[in-house]
């Protein structure tokens, strides 16, 4: 694949930072989440500037299909008698402490990045094909790949068992 | 100031990483808390991507951790918002400073 022009990168990650940030700073919930979801297509964007389109691939059928459901319906499921408004920052002061330390640490890493220097002359990478990943999950990460599908039916099994009602006992008998 | 396409991607990793932060820290609510956790991982899991891009290893390590993350990002926004919904049906509320009242 022919990457893309650095205007065209940084048009992405201006947008990308732009619609976390709103998505952020908004109070309406919904909004937030539809708005991350178009954070994580612009993030799908950049897995293909890397020459990894399999990781775009499951970003976007991972983060943008499954996990923002998932969101909006927890959303739709504890919002309607919720009078606390839980979106609004907890107080003023809160957000500022919040915003200082985000922005300590943004100013840290920034100047991290732009002091560090990348050793010159390395080619990238060719492009991962699916059987190549596939070679490497059959093969060396094996383990890796059972630990996390173990991992994942456990934590679906129990987010079922905890999401389930409680069957209260009948007082009458 | 000469800005290379691995620059780009490592200040756009840290500034949303920086944003989610700044969403978990300064919000109540256990959903936004979790979409701020998930931005954060997003902008680690950028970092392995660019990385691995201008990186010496022709092994597909970096991206098969990725892979990983991912799935565990996705279980772990699963058990979170389980806990949210079966925390919201006892208190009718999901901020988290009402969290701090759980019993057994």
């Amino acid at each position: 694949m022919i990457p893309p022009p650095l205007p065209v990168l940084a048009a992405i990650a201006a947008a990308a930072l732009l619609t976390a940030a709103l998505a952020m700073m908004l109070r309406n919930l919904i909004h937030s989440a539809l708005l991350l979801v178009l954070t994580w297509v612009f993030v799908a964007f950049f897995y293909l500037w890397a020459g990894a389109p399999f990781l775009a691939f499951a970003q976007v059928v991972v983060y943008v299909g499954a996990i923002s459901m998932v969101v909006l319906f927890a959303v739709l499921l504890t919002r309607r008698h919720d009078p606390a408004k839980p979106t609004r920052p907890a107080s003023l002061a809160r957000a500022c402490s919040a915003l200082a330390v985000s922005g300590g640490a943004f100013a840290v890493l920034a100047w991290a990045v732009l002091q560090w220097r990348p050793v010159p002359g390395n080619p990238p990478p060719a492009e991962p094909s699916v059987a190549t990943l596939g070679a490497a999950l059959a093969g060396p990460q094996l383990h890796a790949l059972l630990i996390t599908g173990v991992i994942l039916t456990a934590t679906l099994i129990g987010a079922a068992l905890i999401a389930s009602p409680v069957e209260k006992p009948d007082s009458s008998q | 100031m000469n800005l290379d396409p691995l620059h780009l991607c490592l200040l756009l990793s840290a500034a949303l990483f920086c944003a989610g932060l700044a969403g978990v820290l300064s919000r109540s609510g256990a959903i936004f808390a979790l979409l701020g956790i998930e931005l954060m991982l997003n902008a680690a899991n950028l970092n392995f991507a660019a990385f691995w891009r201008h990186g010496q290893a022709a092994a597909p390590d970096p991206i098969l951790f990725v892979l990983f993350s991912i799935a565990v990002a996705a279980a772990e926004a699963a058990v979170g918002l389980a806990l949210v919904i079966a925390f919201y049906r006892h208190r009718r509320t999901s901020r988290l400073p009402a969290a701090s009242r759980l019993k057994g």
